[in-house]
């Protein structure tokens, strides 16, 4: 127990790994997807599912930095291309919400497939809807009972599903919805279900055009008298009204919880899409002759070197705040607030930096030519999906005021 | 290994600082700044508490090797209590730590044993020089070779300049390169004239110019390799770092506190999210700002290069120290511009960490 920012032998085995992983298999392919929009990156979903998904030649006997560890593989990859790491056939934030939430029966029943051999398979998670997206206990689909056959029956709309396509067209994949089974209970009737691929029921109505992230398949789905066994539901089924104090609305804290775990790696997405850009800057710079004066006072700098020292202070702020949240995770120390932290300060931190990057780049960096372009319009998302930048300002406020969500909304 | 938490060790001296910094800095704080004085007492207070200079050798009645972290982890509490407090309580360190670090035997001897005595004796740097284009790596104060010693011609602004304590350390330029010598403070051709400022007006801080101030050559810190300033430049800007940090975090509770009290139209203004999410950005901030400095003095505690993440500390810390004040005296609205309460006082302090502040503390 003492501050060390050293990372492990093994973390270091995995920044060179999914580093020349981004090099060589996402960086030539990067401009391609962004131009080929809703076109499956068929070499990058191969080659994770043959070797990426294997992961980096750690030495198992040797400790690593945990959560940090998947923040820095999370960097890396998308330092590659944001859209591409969202594309990967990996359980994704289904699987964040069924393991926050799921016995580890479902855990094992649901997750282990991932790890089998056959063809390549995706995981989902789909809260918002076209009328509720950061405040989710409006959601509005509903899942009931039917005692006869055992069976939810979902119906509803589901919208900004990311890896959405996939994981409700591809056989094996899974897509954790969230339905409420008791809308008079308020978020307290808020419950996840795992919805395999191709449930007859579910349908996807198609993928959004969008600014950025164009490889990453953001998909709507509609759920009509959608069928899916008792067991589907992750966690406790029981009711908890709202007039119930003690209980309260455990079962949605619970699947907010999935949330503490996913902003740490949504953060540290950012800071590979961050550090793109002002790696990208630097060496442009450097070519012009231009490098950086650390120890000048201020007043003696260019405007661009000031530009470049607070891109870099700012980055690796993000980047520290990202380690010290997900640390707190190894720790099983509650990270609601260092999550929310990291994500509000990564998230606009990169879309600051991703913009400047163009604006000092001029005319290159606007141009289609090289990637600058694609991540100021990748950078962006970061400050809105897992919870917008307001969002996650109302969490901090919160927890430093001590205010109930009720007191500040 | 990544983390992020201080030793038990560290905890218990961080809680005791924090303490005092509650029940003995921060009531004299608005008084100190009035006066424009420290307590003394709260000087010795703090000396007898073992706040004693970092880095001072075991033989000369020290703590042994300096800690930079742990010097972060006590200038935030200190500072959190009162920046000029702090910087005087710390001042010890921009002697002992400086003649620790690159003293000859002689130096350390003559130096050190008298910081770390039985009373509070004071440190004195000087850094910063009173023009605009001010630049503590090329100083225009000159040592010039004569004969068996150096002289010293050149003015310093901004040396804390607390009574007692028998040398100041000063940085010159001897033929291009920056080196530290050790002048006498009552050196025939010194002169001291005491400053007024923006901010941390409790804190003595002096002009100083020399003028044919003769020194011996055995006055050189670096010894024979003629080592240069710059740890000393980088660990005053991670020192200065974890104070803008401490003050910042003190503005951030006061604006709770008001945020939860005051009330508008029916309700506290906390409650607005004009008001709430300045208080989330401030917390956001701070925290960023206090793990670049942590990392910084993390890379000083191993040895490694730390010129570029010290830079990268301050200049994020300093920012955020404007910001947040800026943000607590708006957040208090008319009563942050009023001297009975503080938002106001860490504003004008900010002042200081934006403008000029070099080597005002080491750790």
């Amino acid at each position: 127990m003492t501050i060390s920012f050293e990372i492990t032998e093994n973390s270091r085995i995995s920044v060179d790994h999914y580093n020349k992983m981004a090099r060589e298999e996402m960086r030539p392919i990067s401009r391609k997807y962004d131009e080929e929009e809703h076109t499956l990156p068929v070499e990058w979903v191969d080659y994770w599912w043959s070797v990426g998904r294997k992961g980096a030649p750690v030495d198992v006997a040797q400790p690593t930095d945990g959560f940090v560890t998947v923040c820095i593989q999370a960097e890396e990859i998308c330092w590659g291309d944001c859209g591409l790491y969202l594309r990967m056939p990996t359980p994704a934030l289904g699987g964040s919400a069924v393991g926050a939430a799921g016995t580890p029966e479902q855990k094992e029943r649901f997750l282990s497939p991932f790890n089998e051999e056959g063809h390549p398979i995706w995981g989902a998670m789909a809260i918002t809807e076209p009328s509720a997206g950061s405040d989710a206990s409006a959601i509005e689909t509903t899942a009931d009972f039917d005692s006869e056959t055992e069976e939810w029956i979902l119906n509803g709309n589901k919208i900004f599903c990311t890896a959405g396509e996939q994981s409700a067209t591809v056989d094996g994949g899974i897509t954790v919805v969230w339905a409420t089974v008791d809308k008079s209970a308020g978020r307290g009737g808020i419950k996840s279900f795992v919805v395999p691929a191709n449930t007859p029921g579910m349908e996807l109505i198609g993928c959004e055009k969008k600014m950025g992230i164009r490889a990453s398949d953001t998909a709507s789905l509609r759920f009509e008298n959608c069928r899916i066994p008792k067991d589907h539901l992750l966690g406790n089924p029981d009711v908890q009204k709202k007039s119930s104090k003690k209980t309260g609305d455990k079962g949605f804290k619970g699947a907010m919880a999935t949330f503490d775990a996913s902003r740490p790696i949504v953060a540290a997405m950012a800071v590979g899409v961050g550090r793109a850009s002002l790696d990208f800057l630097k060496e442009e710079l450097e070519k012009q002759g231009v490098s950086i004066r650390y120890d000048a006072p201020p007043r003696e700098l260019t405007a661009i070197e000031r530009d470049v020292i607070e891109m870099e202070a700012d980055l690796q702020a993000a980047r520290l705040l990202t380690w010290k949240a997900a640390w707190m995770m190894n720790k099983g120390k509650p990270n609601n607030l260092e999550a929310s932290i990291a994500k509000a300060k990564a998230g606009l931190a990169v879309t600051r930096i991703s913009q400047k990057a163009v604006e000092l780049l001029g005319p290159v960096g606007y141009s289609r030519k090289v990637l600058v372009e694609k991540w100021f319009r990748d950078a962006k998302i970061n400050d809105i999906f897992e919870g917008t930048q307001q969002i996650n300002q109302l969490i901090v406020a919160r927890r430093i005021l001590d205010y109930p969500s009720a007191m500040l909304r | 290994m990544i983390d992020f938490e201080p030793t038990e060790e560290q905890a218990l001296i961080v809680e005791t600082v924090h303490q005092f910094a509650e029940n003995e800095i921060r009531p004299v704080a608005r008084e100190s700044e009035e006066g424009g004085a420290l307590s003394r007492s709260v000087l010795e207070s703090a000396h007898e508490l073992g706040l004693v200079a970092n880095g001072i050798p075991e033989e000369y009645g020290g703590g042994g090797e300096p800690s930079a972290i742990l010097g972060c982890l006590i200038a935030e509490e200190l500072a959190w209590g009162d920046v000029s407090t702090a910087l005087g309580i710390l001042s010890p360190s921009l002697l002992a730590l400086p003649v620790a670090l690159l003293g000859s035997e002689e130096q350390r001897g003559r130096i050190l044993p008298s910081l770390a005595g039985p009373t509070f004796v004071p440190g004195a740097l000087a850094a910063v020089e009173p023009r605009f284009d001010s630049d503590v790596h090329r100083p225009q104060t000159t040592a010039k070779r004569e004969g068996d010693g150096y002289r010293i011609e050149g003015t310093k602004c901004q040396v804390p300049w607390l009574e007692g304590g028998s040398d100041v350390l000063v940085f010159a330029s001897e033929e291009g390169e920056t080196r530290g010598f050790l002048v006498p403070r009552d050196a025939q051709g010194l002169s001291v004239e005491m400053e007024k400022n923006l901010g941390t007006q409790g804190l003595p801080l002096a002009e100083i110019t020399f003028s044919d101030v003769e020194i011996p050559a055995s006055a050189r810190l670096g010894g024979e390799e003629a080592r240069g300033m710059e740890e000393i430049i980088d660990r005053g800007r991670v020192g200065l770092a974890a104070c803008a940090v401490g003050m910042s975090r003190a503005a951030l509770e006061i604006s709770r506190d008001y945020a939860k009290e005051r009330e508008t139209f029916g309700a506290p203004i906390a409650t607005r999210q004009a008001i709430a999410f300045k208080i989330a950005d401030m917390a956001i901030e701070i925290d960023g700002a206090r793990l670049l400095a942590w990392e910084a003095a993390c890379a000083l505690d191993e040895g490694k290069p730390a010129a570029r993440m010290a830079t990268l500390a301050y200049s994020q810390a300093r920012r955020v120290a404007l910001k947040v004040s800026d943000d607590a005296v708006q957040i208090f609205g008319g009563h942050g511009f009023i001297r009975d309460y503080l938002p106001e006082m860490y504003l004008r302090n900010a002042g200081g960490f934006i403008s000029s502040f070099e080597a005002l503390t080491l750790v």
